[in-house]
């Protein structure tokens, strides 16, 4: 091929590069996305060693080196391309921990992050292609093997360890609506300040991770079923895992619907269920069950909620 | 029923620094190359023989098949050879290469042409060699000539919605007067009542010359767009403008619309005024490996490598694209003429350059979401994987309109527009392979 000659320093036998359209790409990555979602899930932390002390961050600490050790362990083992720096399994990790209370004992959280990487995950293919929440499998896992350990919650500003009650069971209304939205109260890692929550949400919507539609949805209806019912929505709404379940696992890519369509009747399964669960089950938490529950229905929400393509109306309706 | 957010697009940063320089003309080339299919449809038969003179204006290319356009010398010289070149997709044409001799002296035969009434419009646009210039390269008098009894509005498509190209931009700035007199002709002897001239809003300048100057008359309308692409694919700025969709399998006539771009409604008016064909257009020469970026209008048919000489180059470029950075194509020889559709030329050394590595979708439906046409380009990719003929019908991946949002936006990097122009060729193929078989 002819060469130009222009710069005869620079001159090179490369071949000009022959790529199709686009030339251009976003500089959206999976991992800027795993980013984003971590730097949202730090206001939750914050509060967490805050509220719990310093046995909230050695809980999260090992939840996520566990993740991300067997996230490496499986790549390694099966010789594929190491797959952490996708940063989603450390997305696990916070998560599972936010899912736990800080007194649970280490090699729980280390088996915890074992049923959510490689039975989750990774069996089904890694990445992508689990059908349910990693971070709600190893929960619900926990919670079915340890219901004892599950249970025990710190009480706040304390070190004892005190079996107190989470403010959805029965004996709720023990505290205000601002100790709710703070979280000063027992509870799993995540699931007590509401407002560090908002604050992620927040981040996570002005960085356009995710879109309002699934949060929203989801916590109003609840807010709503608890009022038709005669609950308190507001105590419903700022206890129990409701906003961290809302905010980060009912949003999450790999296990909800894809069309905004989809999202919403996914968001008001969500809704039903817990308040199912919570009202007349025998659980007092209900939030990890129902997103599990309609993370299995997702391929058949998305087989009936599909856009309809521009110009296709005609010929849909044709049929 | 809920439909979900309507027609959205994507920012992308706009990267028009050229927008402001006003358009240089380059000298005329040493020699240029003029293929035989400069547009969609039949090629022309050359019509000149080797050795022969040239004016500008010559006639090179005809054909008596009706989806075609005629294709003129845009130098004076003398016809070197007549052999075949190879476009980097692979095809290959015809093409005449004339050496000029710099005279620029104008073939006898060019006149202002006589218009009457629209028919003879439509003739002389046949005989104008114009095609739709925004990158279609769609032959313009047979999109005039649809039966008009219909169509209630004429789209004028200023939207320029490409990245780093702002050649449309600079017609708009430069010869609004020229833009209006074709739009006024058009509609003076089609008797379509009203004509749309749809800009996106980062062109203020445009929008507001425009305005001014169509104020008395109330069959012009400038029309704001959001800046967003793909704005300027013409299923999109039709159901933008109009609210209308065009059925599958149809074209814009079937909904009342006809669409021309900017810059194709300029020649238009140029045309008529001198009678002088398509022979120059403008286009942006834009990349890092370029050292005076800038609008420029060429000859058609120069090549490559004598329009990088002429605005120099900083560095040795490693991928060089005709047309914008999201539909444009890369080329692999220096020697690939500028033909009368492309608006661009890029030279990359470094930027856009590397592609960054794929990894596994994560369904985050940016796809899908993005999607002007609302296709779901990652299940078209994951049935076309299968070869699954019915899923891509179901999910009508021949709607695509290969903006190229998907490949853009996605997360993943996974080649999303690539996987849907396979599967809507692989989709055509066998749709026509079924219908022979009936």
């Amino acid at each position: 091929m002819e060469q130009l000659p222009l710069h005869p320093a620079e001159e090179t036998n490369q071949p000009l590069l022959l790529l199709t359209a686009p030339q251009l790409t976003s500089p959206v990555s999976t991992q800027s996305i795993m980013r984003d979602v971590l730097i949202a899930l730090a206001p939750a932390f914050v509060a967490s060693v805050v509220v719990f002390g310093w046995r909230a961050a050695l809980v999260t600490v090992v939840s996520v080196a566990s993740c991300v050790g067997f996230e490496w362990l499986w790549c390694r083992l099966r010789k594929t391309p190491n797959t952490c720096w996708d940063l989603s399994a450390a997305v696990t990790g916070m998560l599972l921990a936010f899912n736990v209370p800080s007194t649970l004992p280490l090699y729980m959280v280390v088996l915890g992050a074992f049923v959510a990487i490689v039975l989750t995950k990774e069996l089904f293919g890694g990445i992508g292609c689990n059908f349910a929440n990693p971070a709600i499998v190893g929960r619900i896992f926990l919670a079915v093997s340890f219901p004892a350990a599950m249970a025990t919650f710190v009480a706040p500003g304390s070190v004892d360890l005190v079996s107190s009650a989470t403010p959805l069971a029965p004996a709720s209304g023990a505290h205000t609506y601002l100790e709710l939205l703070l979280g000063l109260h027992g509870g799993v890692l995540g699931e007590t300040s509401a407002l560090a929550i908002l604050i992620g949400f927040g981040y996570l919507l002005v960085r356009r991770v995710i879109t309002w539609h699934v949060p929203v949805v989801y916590v109003g209806l609840v807010a709503l079923l608890s009022l038709l019912v005669g609950r308190d929505p507001l105590a419903q709404v700022l206890s129990g895992g409701l906003l961290l379940g809302a905010v980060f696992m009912a949003t999450d890519y790999t296990t909800t619907p894809a069309t905004l369509r989809g999202k919403l009747v996914f968001a008001v399964g969500c809704a039903l269920v817990t308040c199912l669960i919570r009202f007349y089950g025998n659980l007092n938490e209900g939030v990890a069950y129902s997103i599990l529950f309609m993370n299995l229905f997702v391929p058949h929400i998305d087989a009936v909620t599909r856009n309809t393509p521009v110009g296709g109306e005609r010929v849909r309706k044709g049929r | 029923m809920l439909r979900g957010v309507e027609l959205r697009g994507v920012r992308i940063p706009h990267n028009k620094a050229t927008a402001e320089l006003a358009t240089v003309r380059m000298p005329v080339p040493t020699q240029v190359i003029m293929p035989m299919n400069q547009h969609v449809g039949a090629p022309c038969e050359v019509q000149v023989k080797r050795r022969a003179h040239v004016d500008v204006g010559t006639l090179l290319g005809h054909t008596d098949a009706r989806m075609s356009a005629d294709i003129f010398s845009p130098v004076s010289g003398t016809v070197r050879e007549i052999r075949s070149i190879h476009y980097s997709n692979g095809r290959s044409t015809q093409a005449v290469v004339i050496e000029s001799d710099g005279e620029q002296t104008i073939d006898n035969n060019i006149a202002p042409p006589e218009v009457t009434d629209y028919a003879s419009l439509v003739e002389a646009v046949r005989h104008s060699g114009i095609v739709g210039l925004g990158g279609a390269g769609f032959p313009t008098w047979l999109k005039m000539d649809s039966d008009l009894s219909t169509i209630d509005c004429w789209l004028v498509n200023g939207a320029e919605c490409e990245p780093y190209l702002s050649s449309d931009y600079r017609e708009m700035v430069e010869h609004p007067d020229t833009i209006l007199h074709g739009i006024r002709t058009c509609l003076d002897f089609s008797g379509v009542p009203r004509a749309r001239i749809c800009i996106e809003n980062n062109k203020p300048r445009a929008i507001e010359l425009l305005r001014e100057m169509s104020a008395g008359d109330d069959r012009i309308e400038v029309f704001e767009l959001p800046a967003r692409y793909p704005q300027g694919a013409s299923r999109v700025i039709l159901r933008n403008v109009t609210g209308r969709s065009v059925p599958r399998g149809g074209h814009l006539t079937d909904v009342g619309a006809l669409l021309f771009n900017v810059t194709t409604m300029s020649e238009i008016g140029r045309f008529l005024q001198d009678g002088m064909p398509l022979v120059r257009r403008r286009i942006t020469v834009m990349g890092d490996a370029i050292e005076t970026p800038q609008n420029l209008e060429v000859c058609i048919g120069t090549p490559v490598k004598e329009i990088l000489e002429f605005c120099g180059l900083k560095s040795q470029p490693r991928k060089v694209v005709i047309g914008g950075p999201m539909m444009g194509i890369t080329q692999v020889e220096f020697d690939a003429p500028i033909v009368r559709a492309n608006s661009g030329l890029l030279a990359f050394t470094n930027e856009l350059v590397d592609r960054p590595q794929t990894t596994a979708c994560i369904r985050c439906s940016a796809c899908i979401d993005n999607c002007p046409m609302r296709l779901a380009p990652i299940d078209i990719q994951k049935a076309y994987m299968r070869r699954d003929v019915e899923k891509l019908d179901e999910l009508m991946a021949d709607l695509c309109v290969e903006c190229g949002t998907c490949s853009y936006v996605c997360p993943a990097k996974q080649p999303l527009a690539q996987s849907t122009r396979f599967a809507r060729a692989f989709l055509r193929a066998k749709q026509r392979e079924a219908k022979g078989r009936r």
